[in-house]
C-alpha cells in the first residue's frame, strides 16, 4: 500500500483498486428518523434490493464501515454522537446525507433545536434530496458515489496516521 | 488517629474471617447504555440500564434526541401549513397524524367535510394504520432474531404505500387532508387496485401467524415477559393496542367523537387478558386484520358527491379552543388547538401516544433479563418522533 498512499501507483492499478472498493461499499445505518425507513426499505425491501450494486448494509459497527448514511432530522443533542461516529470510521470514508433535514434543516429550517444541514458537523459526499426521499433517489445516491469513487485518486482519500478514537 | 501495627494486623484477620464467612458472591452493579441510535429503536431512544449480572435493577429512558420542536413551530406556521409539518410526528402512520389537527380546526371554524371526504379520510386512516402495523408485525421478529419475517414486511407493505401514493402523491408524508375535506377525489381504479392490496396483507397476516405466533422461540421469549397489568397501565397514561393487550376494552375509535365513519361499521375492538410481549403482537395482528375488514367495507359504500365543503380561500380560524383526539395506530394522538383568530394556531399541545406508552419502560424493565430489554421495547412499539416530538 505504500505506493497507493504516496500518490505514485500506476493508473491502471488505482483503477483496479477503485473499482474492487466501489463494489463492496459496507454501510452503516444511522438512521435517524422519517427517512430511516425508507433506507430500510432500499436495504432491506425485496423490491429494492440494495446488495446487488455491491452494498452491504450489515456492518455490526462503524470500525467496519466505508460508508454511513445519515438518513433523517440531525438534531443539536445528537450532533456529537453523529460526529463521533465519524471519527471511529477507518479511512477511506465515505457520507451521504439522506433527505432535507439531512442536507439543510428541510421543514425545520427556523427550529430551535434542529442542526441546519449535517454538513455543518461532517463532510458529506453526496446528498440525497427528497422529504423523505423515495428508495429509488437513495439507490441512484449510491450509484453517484460508486462513480466518484471510481474517478478518485485513492492517494486523496489515505489520510494516513493512526486512527484515533477519544472516550 | 494514630494506626499502629497492631491495627492494621488485626484489621487483616477480621477481613479474612469475614470472607472465609461471607460465601456469597456479591456482583459490582454495571451502567450499560443502550443508544441514542439502536437498531431497536427505530431511530434515537437512549436507556440507561443499571445491571446486576444479567438482570436489569433500574432503567431509564432518555428522551429529546429526536426533538424538533413542533409546538413552537406550528405558532409560526399557517393552518394549511401545520399539516405538512405534523405529518411528520408519527412517520409511519403519516396520514393518521393530520386528522386530530384538521377536525380541530374544523370544530373551531365550524365547517363540516362532506360524507365522501370522511370515508375517504376514514379509508387512507386505515390504510396507514395497516402500513404502520405490518412493519411492527416484521421488527418483532427480527429483534428476536428471526429474519424472514421482516422481508415479508417490506415486502406487502410497500402495496399498501403504493395505494396511498396513487390518491394522495406520497408515500410517506400524504399531506392530503385540508380544512373542509380533502384534496382531490379518488383516482380511477383504486378501489379495484385497493382491494387486492387488501387481499395481500390479509395473507400476510395468515403468513406471520404461521411463521411467528406458532414458533416455540417466539412463544418462549414473549410469554409471561414483560407483564403489564391493566391498572399500572392505566395509569402511565398508556393508550392504543399496549392498553388493549392489558385486558383494557377501550378504543377512540368505537369509543371516541363522530369525525371519521367508524361507527357507521362492523368491526370488533380485539382485547388480550395477558399483558406480555406476546398479547401485544397478537392485538396488534389482529388489529391489522380487522383493519382490512373496515378498509374493505369502506370501499363497498363510499358515498357520492363532494370532496371538498366550501371554506375561504385564504383561512382564518375564529378565537377559541378544540380538543380532538383520535385512535392512531401507536394510541391515542391528540392536538389542542387555541386560536385567536389570525392566521397561525396561537397554540398547539400535541398529545402523542408514544411518550406515555415509553415512560413505563422504567416500570417494566425492572428485573428483566437483558435480551428481553430488547423484545419489550419493540412489543411496547413506538416512534421516536412520537415520543419526542
Amino acid at each position: 500500500m505504500g505506493l497507493v498512499e504516496s500518490g505514485k501507483s500506476p493508473k491502471s492499478l488505482t483503477t483496479l483498486l477503485n473499482m474492487s472498493r466501489k463494489y463492496s461499499l459496507w454501510v452503516y445505518q444511522w438512521g435517524l428518523a422519517c427517512c430511516a425507513i425508507e433506507m430500510g426499505a432500499a436495504f432491506v425491501a425485496p423490491r429494492y434490493d440494495v446488495m446487488r450494486l455491491g452494498v452491504i448494509p450489515l456492518p455490526a459497527s462503524p470500525r467496519q464501515a466505508d460508508l454511513v448514511v445519515i438518513s433523517g432530522t440531525v438534531t443539536d443533542k445528537m450532533a456529537p454522537s453523529v460526529k463521533r461516529l465519524y471519527e471511529q470510521m477507518p479511512d477511506p470514508k465515505y457520507v451521504i446525507s439522506m433527505g432535507s433535514c439531512a442536507n439543510c434543516g428541510g421543514p425545520y429550517w427556523d427550529s430551535y433545536s434542529v442542526t441546519k444541514g449535517v454538513d455543518q458537523i461532517i463532510p458529506v459526499d453526496v446528498y440525497v434530496p427528497g422529504c423523505p426521499p423515495r428508495p429509488e433517489a437513495l439507490l441512484e445516491g449510491i450509484v453517484l458515489l460508486q462513480e466518484k469513487i471510481l474517478n478518485e485518486d485513492p492517494a486523496d482519500r489515505w489520510k494516513g496516521g493512526p486512527l484515533v478514537i477519544d472516550g | 488517629m494514630n494506626v499502629t501495627e497492631q491495627d492494621q494486623l488485626s484489621y487483616i484477620a477480621a477481613q479474612a474471617a469475614d470472607s472465609r464467612i461471607n460465601v456469597e458472591i456479591e456482583t459490582e452493579g454495571m451502567t450499560l447504555n443502550i443508544g441514542p441510535q439502536h437498531p431497536a429503536t427505530h431511530g434515537t431512544l437512549r436507556i440507561v440500564v443499571k445491571l446486576d449480572g444479567e438482570q436489569v435493577i433500574a432503567a431509564e429512558p432518555i428522551a429529546g434526541y429526536m426533538h424538533r420542536g413542533y409546538e413552537k413551530l406550528t405558532e409560526v406556521r399557517t393552518y394549511p401549513q401545520v399539516t405538512t409539518l405534523i405529518n411528520r410526528i408519527d412517520w409511519l402512520g403519516s396520514f393518521a397524524n393530520e386528522v386530530p389537527f384538521i377536525l380541530a380546526a374544523e370544530q373551531l371554524m365550524e365547517v363540516e367535510a362532506p360524507p365522501r371526504a370522511r370515508w375517504i379520510r376514514t379509508i387512507l386512516f386505515e390504510l396507514s394504520r395497516i402500513s404502520n402495523l405490518t412493519l411492527f408485525l416484521g421488527d418483532m421478529g427480527i429483534q428476536l432474531g428471526a429474519m424472514t419475517p421482516v422481508f415479508y414486511a417490506f415486502r406487502d407493505r410497500e402495496h399498501v404505500l403504493n395505494q396511498i401514493e396513487s390518491v394522495t402523491g406520497g408515500r410517506f408524508h400524504p399531506n392530503f387532508d385540508r380544512i373542509g375535506g380533502i384534496k382531490d377525489d379518488l383516482p380511477a381504479g383504486w378501489i379495484d387496485g385497493t382491494r387486492s392490496a387488501m387481499t395481500r396483507i390479509a395473507e400476510f397476516c395468515d403468513q406471520m401467524e404461521a411463521l411467528l405466533l406458532n414458533n416455540e422461540i417466539f412463544e418462549s421469549r414473549t410469554r409471561g415477559i414483560g407483564v403489564i397489568p391493566a391498572d399500572i397501565a392505566l395509569s402511565y397514561g398508556m393508550s392504543g393496542a399496549n392498553l388493549r393487550a392489558s385486558g383494557v376494552d377501550w378504543d377512540l375509535r368505537r369509543d371516541g367523537g363522530d369525525g371519521l365513519a367508524y361507527k357507521e361499521l362492523d368491526w370488533k375492538v380485539w382485547t388480550h387478558p395477558d399483558g406480555d410481549s406476546f398479547a401485544r403482537f397478537w392485538v396488534r395482528l389482529q388489529e391489522v386484520r380487522e383493519g382490512v375488514k373496515i378498509v374493505e367495507q369502506l370501499l363497498d359504500g363510499i358515498p357520492s358527491g363532494p370532496v371538498m365543503a366550501k371554506v375561504p380561500r385564504i383561512i382564518k380560524v375564529p378565537p377559541g379552543e378544540a380538543w380532538v383526539e383520535t385512535e392512531n395506530p401507536l394510541g391515542a394522538m391528540g392536538y389542542y388547538v387555541v386560536s385567536k383568530g389570525e392566521l397561525v394556531p396561537f397554540r398547539v399541545k400535541i398529545r402523542s401516544a408514544s411518550f406515555n406508552n415509553v415512560s413505563i419502560a422504567s416500570w417494566v424493565l425492572r428485573g428483566v433479563y437483558v435480551p428481553d430489554i430488547i423484545t419489550i421495547l419493540a412489543s411496547l412499539y413506538f416512534i421516536l418522533g412520537d415520543i419526542d416530538r
